[in-house]
């Protein structure tokens, strides 16, 4: 272990949960639009996120979900402080770390690791395993006992390669190798958060399962704390405990595993989920309701006002144009699932007596084909 | 549009000025009296008094620059007489007003650049895309092969075996001249004839093998492939769908060789000794002749600039994705 | 060059019906690193107004085939053999003007990502109608009203104003709908849509393939469906193939082989794969090692060397001897029928959640 340490020791799970590790709130990043004329100002601004609240428990996994745009990515890019927040607050094991200067980052940044999506490019083609694995130890100046190479070793052994290929350059592994690398990368600080952005949504399906397993063996064995940013669902609920649901820059629904998979209120988490095609493996019939959205998401540019859903939901009344729902647990809901929406969903995924249908061109050729 | 044009205008207009003071004042670091300079070997101080005197050079450099600048908008008065706007000054080595020198030599410059940029474009767009529509045959080989030695060939090194070849042991054409266009087309054709073929096959080389690697590229795209899973026959999504898109390098690289010709081609110039900007810029720099060196340069500034925007209006017009803004 | 010998094949697996055949196909391909052997000895028939569903990871072989059927490989590199009959033509050996006639019109093409497959240059309208003027010999005018109608058709609203707007102007999903209706505009008996919704989200994904699903009703074309997702396949397929290694190593309808699957690699492909009704306290089994290399492809079975179920079959039948993919239902696999099903049952089931 490094003995820089910043974190208190875990003391064990306070009220059933495990204490926070990493905590956000209102977390925003708007990236500026220049333009006009004669003189270039700033006239508008992409709302990648917009007030996100989120925390991480020591050891927990946490998924996040949601589609293109949604600004999952964005927000796992804030908390490793890859990008400066516009507003709201990152704290890291007490300390607040939004706006900390390189220098006060130096200790928090090797313990909040970062793992890509894309194993090819994330890897420096002229540099040895070996080097690559080691570098963030140098930078940081940790010495592990037995020395730097036994090390970078013993993590090679931990995710599943040949300790002898130290001396192999990236483009000699196939993908999932590489992102197994990546993975021993991000282990040689002895992080306590890891934030996966897709790590395995660029790899063969083949492949993808001996990724999921290496990062889960990860997180359980060496209680390091995630947050697995995936637009795969079945993979995130594999993998995370409790986990976010966000649409247009903003968390809709917040829950454990259960609530979001099983008991889902946001019409958001119902569509998307209604949406995910499932291998059905016994004889029964398909149980699961049908929802299609119509269009895709709006531009993050202009958001729709109030609820960001409202212009994709079945049912948006005059208050959800005008009044943003607040992230709240909602009557029915357990603790800790929390819902942004006026008007939620009975908390089920079976079907429903009729499909909902929005896309104007699925609903005309349904009925053309009764 | 609009917009784009004054903006990109007026952008221009500064970029002029700027580089205007950068060579100005960077001449001027030079430890060098100019007065002395122009009057030449045997000369009393008081004859460099009244060169000084004449040329303005007495005046603070300040003072100089901002007449030098004022010159070209609104025109200038020296000794020799009134010299109207754009006046980039006169000479310190001949005493002539400098833009008349300019406009003197220009038209070699001019067609020197059309008759060579006609033929090269025309050779060599054609051949690149010959070989890249018959990729991987023997007439590809050849094409590429050729292209591969001529690109690698200079003017100077041409120049004088075509001028040996066709003009001093045959007597097949007569020297290359610059006879104005408009004084006889046809001596002007046949003057410029050798100049053209020379400083065109090097160009032709270089636009094959340029053409026929964006077209191979361009072949590649998905959205081609697309075109030709619709049943579009060949040809058509050779020069619709592929063309289209490897206009963008092609245009890109007009545009540089175009302001860099219409700059003074200067080793061509030498080869086949016409007097044209080239030249004229030379003797101004050997002579460290101010006024004359500066306004060879602004000239020079002048068509990057514009072929500049006008190659980004090219990019508007072939790919739909790019705003003017 | 191209190499064009008919070979012998076997005779069709599939019933009378079939309206494309496609018999021991062979795709090679001549690389600096050596031959590739892309496609080796595929056979697979596709019913009039059905859905076969190629599943297989990159390399698998799916997309090559498939643009061997419309002849867009490259023919300097690629080597063709077998035979490719559609409604009773042979297209291995037609020429380049046959081919050209059936592009498009009998046969149509959707590719996976929209955004690269449409050209940039031209409008989404342009692009849609010239396939319909090129084949049916229509006019400028009548084009134009034919691809707004087609637009409409698949759900692009304000159509007759999209008809004049580029490809970057569209969102994902409408580009992919632009593509479908670009597809559908000639009517074709035959779309092949290779992998049409990786590049889309997950409810613009549902969108589309319940579209393609309607669609297919209303214009009645088969579809040959490629994907490495076995849940869309599931939605969508009748029939299904699974591909390893440029061969074909399970074949049967969608509920058999996804029910009572038969290759130790589409369990592996299964079980390797969470579900959102799984059981999470249930571990991924992955399938161990890496996809072959296609230049060396392991002799054999070329599933061999990540196979469980070697020692089961005994000897080194497995490392010495291909196995043959049976007509109709089956899988290319020495382990015999009982095996097949009882270790399904008993080894892989239970883990499958």
């Amino acid at each position: 272990m490094s003995d820089k340490l910043t974190l208190p020791k875990p003391q064990g799970p306070v009220d059933g949960a495990a204490e926070t590790l990493l905590s956000v709130e209102g977390l925003t990043k708007h990236f500026p639009i220049y333009g006009g004329f004669p003189i270039k100002r700033k006239v508008g601004a992409v709302q990648a996120v917009d007030g996100v609240d989120l925390s991480v428990g020591v050891g927990e996994s946490v998924g996040l979900v949601g589609e293109s745009g949604c600004g999952k990515s964005t927000t796992g890019r804030l908390i490793t402080r890859l990008l400066e927040p516009t507003a709201g607050k990152i704290t890291y094991a007490g300390q607040d770390i939004s706006h900390a200067s390189r220098r006060q980052l130096a200790p928090v940044r090797s313990e909040i690791q970062m793992i890509f999506q894309d194993p090819y490019s994330s890897l420096n083609p002229r540099q040895t395993v070996g080097t690559i694995i080691k570098s963030p130890m140098e930078v940081n100046g940790i010495n592990p006992k037995g020395g730097i190479e036994k090390r970078v070793r013993e993590l090679l052994e931990l995710v599943g390669l040949n300790p002898e290929h130290y001396n192999r350059f990236p483009h000699e592994f196939s993908g999932g190798q590489r992102q197994r690398i990546g993975v021993a990368r991000a282990l040689s600080l002895n992080p306590k958060l890891i934030v996966a952005d897709e790590p395995v949504s660029a790899l063969d399906v083949s492949i993808q399962a001996q990724v999921v397993n290496l990062l889960q063996k990860v997180q359980e064995e060496m209680g390091i704390a995630f947050l697995f940013i995936a637009h795969d669902l079945a993979i995130v609920r594999h993998f995370s405990q409790r986990l976010a649901v966000m649409y247009l820059g903003k968390v809709v629904e917040v829950g454990d595993r259960d609530s979001i998979y099983n008991r889902p209120r946001h019409p958001y988490t119902h569509a998307l989920l209604s949406a995910v095609p499932e291998v059905t493996l016994d004889d029964e019939t398909e149980d699961r309701e049908r929802i299609r959205l119509s269009g895709d998401v709006p531009s993050p540019i202009h958001p729709p006002s109030g609820c960001r859903f409202r212009t994709r939901c079945w049912k948006a009344q005059d208050k959800c144009a005008t009044t943003e729902p607040p992230l709240v647990q909602i009557s029915g809901n357990s603790a800790n699932h929390l819902t942004a929406c006026h008007f939620p969903e009975d908390p089920t995924t079976e079907a429903r007596a009729e499909d909902i249908v929005l896309d104007p061109a699925l609903a005309a050729l349904e009925k053309e084909g009764e | 549009m609009l917009q784009f044009l004054i903006r990109r205008l007026s952008g221009a207009v500064v970029i002029m000025f700027l580089i205007g003071a950068f060579t100005f004042f960077l001449f001027y670091t030079i430890p060098q009296d100019f007065a002395q300079l122009s009057c030449g070997k045997n000369c009393s101080p008081e004859n460099i008094a009244v060169i000084r005197e004449n040329l303005g050079l007495d005046k603070p450099i300040t003072t100089q620059f901002w007449e030098f600048m004022t010159g070209i908008v609104s025109g200038r008065d020296f000794p020799q007489g009134h010299c109207s706007a754009p006046c980039l000054g006169v000479s310190f080595d001949s005493g002539d007003f400098v833009w008349d020198s300019i406009k003197d030599r220009f038209p070699v410059t001019l067609s020197l650049t059309v008759g060579g940029l006609v033929i090269f474009l025309l050779f060599g767009l054609g051949t690149g895309l010959m070989a890249a529509w018959k990729r991987g045959t023997v007439l590809d080989k050849l094409v590429s092969g050729a292209s591969m030695v001529l690109s690698s060939f200079q003017i100077y090194f041409l120049g004088p075996i075509v001028l040996s070849l066709l003009v001093y042991n045959t007597g097949w054409l007569d020297s290359p001249k610059a006879v104005p266009f408009l004084d006889s087309p046809g001596e002007w054709f046949m003057g410029m004839l050798i100049p053209w073929a020379v400083m065109a096959t090097i160009f032709t080389a270089q636009y094959t093998r340029m053409a026929r690697s964006t077209m191979i590229e361009q072949l590649q795209e998905e959205h081609v492939r697309t075109a030709r899973a619709k049943g579009m026959r060949q040809r058509y999504v050779f020069f619709r769908y592929a063309w289209r898109g490897s206009l963008i390098p092609i245009v890109t690289i007009i545009g540089m060789d175009l302001s860099a010709l219409l700059s003074g081609a200067v080793v061509t110039e030498f080869t086949f000794d016409l007097a044209g900007i080239g030249r004229l810029a030379v003797e101004g720099s050997l002579s460290k002749d101010l006024p004359l060196t500066m306004g060879v340069m602004l000239f020079g500034a002048f068509f990057i600039l514009i072929l500049n925007i006008v190659v980004d209006l090219a990019y508007a017009y072939i790919d739909p994705r790019v705003r003017l803004a | 060059m191209t190499t064009l010998t008919k070979t012998e094949g076997e005779k069709a697996p599939g019933g009378p019906e079939a309206f494309l055949s496609v018999r021991d196909l062979r795709v090679r391909f001549s690389t600096e690193d050596g031959i590739v052997k892309a496609v080796d000895g595929l056979s697979f028939d596709v019913e009039r107004g059905k859905t076969l569903g190629i599943v297989g990871e990159s390399g698998s072989g799916k997309s090559v085939t498939n643009l061997t059927v419309l002849g867009l490989h490259n023919p300097k590199t690629a080597t063709v053999e077998g035979e490719i009959v559609l409604d009773g033509k042979e297209l291995v050996t037609a020429t380049e003007k046959e081919m050209e006639k059936l592009r498009g019109n009998k046969v149509a093409m959707i590719f996976q990502d929209p955004l690269t497959a449409l050209s940039p240059y031209y409008t989404v309208g342009r692009q849609i109608a010239e396939p319909f003027m090129k084949h049916t010999g229509a006019s400028k005018k009548e084009a134009k009203l034919r691809a707004i109608e087609m637009l409409d058709k698949v759900g692009i609203p304000q159509p007759a104003m999209r008809f004049e707007d580029y490809p970057h102007q569209f969102s994902g999903g409408m580009r992919q709908r632009a593509m479908i209706a670009m597809s559908l505009i000639c009517n074709p008996d035959l779309l092949i849509a290779d992998e049409p919704t990786t590049a889309l989200d997950v409810t613009v994904q549902a969108q589309i393939l319940d579209l393609l699903k309607d669609l297919q009703q209303e214009f009645g074309s088969a579809i040959i469906f490629i994907t490495h997702d076995l849940g869309v396949i599931s939605k969508m397929a009748d029939d299904l193939l699974v591909m390893y290694s440029g061969r074909a190593v399970e074949r049967g309808s969608v509920r058999e082989v996804l029910r009572a699957p038969q290759h130790p690699y589409t369990w592996g492909l299964l079980s390797s794969m969470p579900r959102l009704g799984g059981d999470t306290a249930q571990a991924l089994t992955p399938i161990p090692g890496t996809p072959p290399s296609l230049l060396n492809p392991p002799s054999g079975c070329p599933f061999h060397p990540r196979c469980g179920f070697t020692a089961e079959v005994g000897g080194n039948r497995c490392s010495g001897e291909r196995p043959e993919l049976p007509a109709g239902r089956g899988a290319a696999c020495h382990l015999d029928d009982e095996q097949k099903s009882t270790f399904f049952i008993e080894q892989i089931k239970p883990r499958l959640g």
